[in-house]
């Protein structure tokens, strides 16, 4: 991803700030500025989530995508935080204790780099509630 | 809207074509096409090419004139555009072909598709690959293509009791269905334990549950239906075309283990042919990973939410059972150029409706339907044919 | 002084090596190398962490433990020797993942083991000034030691924050002094992997003399003795050297114990003091008082006394304790620290 791309978003992945619409009171992350339930009539304003939620599903990916290949074996999740929204990340645990409903809570951690010479990408992870 | 009618098809072997180029696929796919329909090339209106990502697959865009001027139509200005929906680029070149003699606006149309997947090392295939799903919020974070399904599938196991054998027997019978295409990249039996003991991609996919990644192209040549038969003495009638789409994102499906544009798509298309899921005998579906076939049964209708896996298992859906589904070999067996696939499945359609099938000839074929899949479910393009009218 | 500690918070990644297991891949006898150390596993990162993600786990940790508001820090140093960038600061990526942004001033520090004490100065002179309300000063480090030098069997991951104001303190900051000497004692050259060290060298003439000197320039200036403490913590790049310069000093092993965390964790190099000093908070009672004394090679070394409120117990659960952080560790055999290490050239 180009600099200037993950710089545009990199308030929202640091700290879950998403969007709320206070029209309807929909809870979205990833980001949106357009409601998708009340589109042109919604009012959406930042809202920062506070990291709490749960495993909807996980595998565990054995082929990385392309900045991720030496971390592989790795967790991939999609996990429904507390306020509603879904979103998809990494689980960081013993990949015996993975499990759909498992109680998760955000992690900074990195994401991963350009290259060498390039940008690190840091965000947000998430570790079993108990760490 | 007049009625529109299928009069000629080709398409080219599936797999590792080192020989051949981009354009040499799609001239090839395309001159079958037109040799089978008795169809003059002068007499083309218009050309509408499926491709996913010759960008960075062989470093081209502008494929529309690229394919024109190739095939030899540059010079009479025939329109030609590129139609783009991830893996459904090929289904989509078919609809707006379709569209566009259904509306009267041209009569005779070429739609095809085509991948070039092989000019480049896998790492690079898998990364645009994965410009399907939602770079920003699921690549970013590590999400691989067999990820996404693989997450569908860990959950469609929780919810539905699905087993890696269920799974797995989608892989054993389309491999079996693949040995009786000739154009099939994979024309090999295989079993169960095949699957289950080949690496694990992501868990619980392993490589045998996941279509490959191959080179290859089809097209089809449509014309209004009250004038087919000027051209073949077996046009197959396309009874219904619609599209979906879907959220972009696996984590925003409403239900992850439901691909409700396939569910929209499948609603619109039945409701404009006027039958039935029952009605349907045969059809080829998005068989990207094995579960995205277990899903499309289910989103498609054939069988209830969750019975997917007990259906491919008892054979229900094997060429002989109750509604035969892939006999092309599917893009597990017969493979996955990305932009290929939706128009193969449409000329599948065409080659068992005529009967002209050879030894994976579905007996009694009459009304089939096709079945694409962009991404994890983004968009979803659904087709329903017919022999007669 | 009216300033001092109103927060503080670490991170401790979970996986450990022991000393045994490195030695035995170098033919080196572990127990030699145990009894000469005083330490018996350290601590290894994460694939994806590094300075900056620790960092920020720490910040964050020091700002729940109070329920700081992020947006009165007016200053955010994190010293470290192992900056991911060596140009473009690891203190702004910390400064956005707190939501401390974008009205305060950031730099990085570095000083070998004592930059993060260094920068807990520099935030005190910023609050006593009336510059800024709260400072936050940060040291944390995923050390590097050579593969088959005698730092691999030390050299941990690990980092410690502090948030420094006038009011609300669990701590107050009596006094501060400090000794610094151009004393080449160990250094990395800009490029290289690895750092390089004078062997004994930095023994004496390293930290003794300048923890030494640190020290006893404190007491004299403060009128205090080693007996006036209830806590000492001394920079810990292995168990021997505090317990002797506490001894040369005066101080007794039992106050320093609880601050004696390298014998489990190895060296955090730039948060190894300020760990020491988290995990003698975490015990600590109202009116204790505390000794700390830093050493950065190279070298120089920041010495602090501190008296313990009676705020410590409203705000001390507000964030995981040392030994919190420090239970239930993953411990991984040589070539999966390699690999996290980043060891295996590729």
């Amino acid at each position: 991803m180009s600099v200037p791309r993950f710089w545009r978003r990199l308030k929202n992945i640091y700290n879950l700030i998403g969007t709320h619409c206070n029209k309807c009171g929909s809870f979205l992350y990833p980001p949106r500025n357009m409601c998708p339930k009340c589109r042109r009539n919604g009012m959406t304003t930042p809202f920062k989530f506070k990291g709490f939620g749960e495993v909807v599903t996980y595998t565990i990916v054995h082929t990385g995508a392309k900045d991720y290949t030496k971390l592989t074996p790795y967790i991939l999740a999609i996990i429904k935080l507390e306020e509603g929204p879904r979103l998809t990340s990494q689980v960081i645990c013993d990949h015996s204790q993975i499990r759909i409903g498992m109680k998760v809570k955000a992690a900074f951690r990195k994401l991963g780099e350009e290259s060498e010479k390039g940008m690190i990408y840091y965000g947000t992870k998430f570790v079993p509630m108990e760490d | 809207m007049r009625d529109v009618a299928i009069i000629g098809v080709g398409c080219t072997e599936f797999g590792e074509l080192w020989d051949k180029s981009f354009r040499e696929l799609f001239v090839e796919a395309g001159v079958s096409a037109i040799e089978d329909a008795n169809v003059q090339g002068g007499k083309i209106d218009a050309l509408y090419v499926g491709n996913m990502s010759g960008g960075r697959f062989i470093e081209q865009e502008h494929l529309g004139a690229l394919i024109a001027d190739y095939s030899g139509l540059a010079s009479l200005h025939i329109p030609s555009t590129r139609v783009e929906a991830a893996c459904a680029s090929g289904g989509l070149a078919l609809r707006q072909g379709i569209i566009a003699v259904a509306s009267g606006y041209h009569d005779i149309v070429i739609a095809g598709g085509a991948e070039k997947m092989t000019d480049v090392g896998v790492e690079t295939t898998t990364d645009a690959l994965a410009a399907a799903s939602d770079r920003e919020w699921e690549g970013i974070m590590g999400a691989t293509f067999p990820g996404l399904y693989a997450m569908m599938a860990r959950l469609h196991m929780h919810k539905y009791g699905t087993t890696q054998e269920q799974l797995a027997s989608v892989a054993v019978k389309n491999h079996h269905n693949g040995t009786m295409n000739p154009k099939a990249q994979f024309q090999n039996e295989i079993t169960i334990d095949t699957v289950i003991n080949s690496v694990m991609v992501a868990d619980p996919l392993h490589v045998f549950d996941c279509s490959p990644i191959s080179d290859g192209a089809s097209a089809v040549v449509i014309a209004p239906a009250d004038i087919a038969k000027k051209y073949t003495d077996t046009p197959i009638y396309v009874k219904a075309s619609a599209q979906a789409s879907g959220t972009i994102s696996l984590h925003d499906r409403p239900d992850i283990t439901t691909i409700d544009a396939t569910v929209a798509a499948a609603n619109w298309a039945y409701k404009m042919a006027k039958i039935a899921p029952k009605d349907i005998n045969f059809a080829e579906v998005h068989d990207c990973f094995t579960i995205a076939e277990i899903c499309a049964i289910e989103d498609l209708g054939f069988v209830k939410k969750g019975e997917g896996g007990k259906a491919a298992e008892s054979g229900l859906t094997a060429i002989g059972g109750k509604i035969p589904v892939n006999p092309s070999g599917g893009l597990k067996a017969c493979g996955h150029p990305v932009g290929a696939t939706g128009v193969k499945q449409a000329v599948e359609m065409v080659l068992q409706l005529r009967g002209e099938a050879g030894k994976r000839q579905i007996a009694g074929a009459n009304i089939g339907l096709t079945h694409n899949v962009g991404g994890s479910g983004g968009t979803a393009v659904v087709h329903i044919f017919g022999r007669d009218k | 002084m009216s300033v001092g500690i109103v927060s503080y918070g670490a991170y401790i990644p979970r996986y450990r090596i022991r000393v045994e297991e490195i030695a035995k891949v170098w033919g080196a006898n572990p127990n030699s190398i145990v009894d000469g150390l005083m330490v018996y596993e350290k601590s290894v990162p994460d694939l994806d962490e590094d300075t900056i993600t620790i960092a920020v786990e720490a910040a964050r940790h020091a700002i729940n433990r109070a329920g700081i508001d992020p947006q009165e820090i007016g200053a955010l140093y994190t010293g470290s020797e192992s900056h991911p960038y060596a140009v473009k600061p690891s203190s702004t990526v910390v400064a956005e993942a707190i939501g401390a942004t974008p009205n305060l001033t950031v730099a990085d520090f570095e000083f070998a083991c004592k930059a993060g004490t260094a920068a807990i100065q520099t935030c005190m002179g910023m609050v006593d000034s009336g510059m800024i309300k709260l400072g936050m000063a940060i040291g944390s480090d995923v050390a590097q030691g050579a593969p088959g030098d005698a730092l691999e069997y030390t050299a941990a991951a690990g980092g410690v924050a502090y948030v420094i104001g006038k009011k609300d303190l669990v701590a107050n900051i009596e006094s501060t002094y400090s000794f610094t000497t151009d004393t080449p004692d160990f250094w990395r050259r800009e490029g290289m992997p690895y750092p390089e060290h004078g062997g004994r060298f930095t023994g004496e003439p390293g930290y003794f003399k300048h923890v030494a000197s640190a020290a006893q320039g404190l007491m004299n200036k403060m009128g205090t003795k080693p007996s006036d403490y209830d806590y000492a913590i001394f920079h810990q790049p292995n168990g021997k050297f505090p317990m002797r310069v506490a001894k040369m000093l005066g101080f007794s092993s039992e106050q320093i114990k609880p601050g004696l965390v390298v014998t489990r964790l190895g060296n955090t190099y730039s948060g190894s003091c300020m760990m020491g000093l988290a995990a003698t908070l975490d015990i600590a009672k109202a009116g204790d008082r505390i000794f700390m004394t830093s050493f950065g090679s190279g070298a120089g070394s920041d010495s602090f006394s501190f008296t313990v409120t009676d705020r410590i117990e409203e705000i001390r659960n507000g964030a995981p304790s040392i030994e919190k952080l420090m239970a239930n560790p993953i411990y991984i055999d040589y070539a999966t620290y390699a690999r996290h290490k980043n060891k295996i050239k590729l």
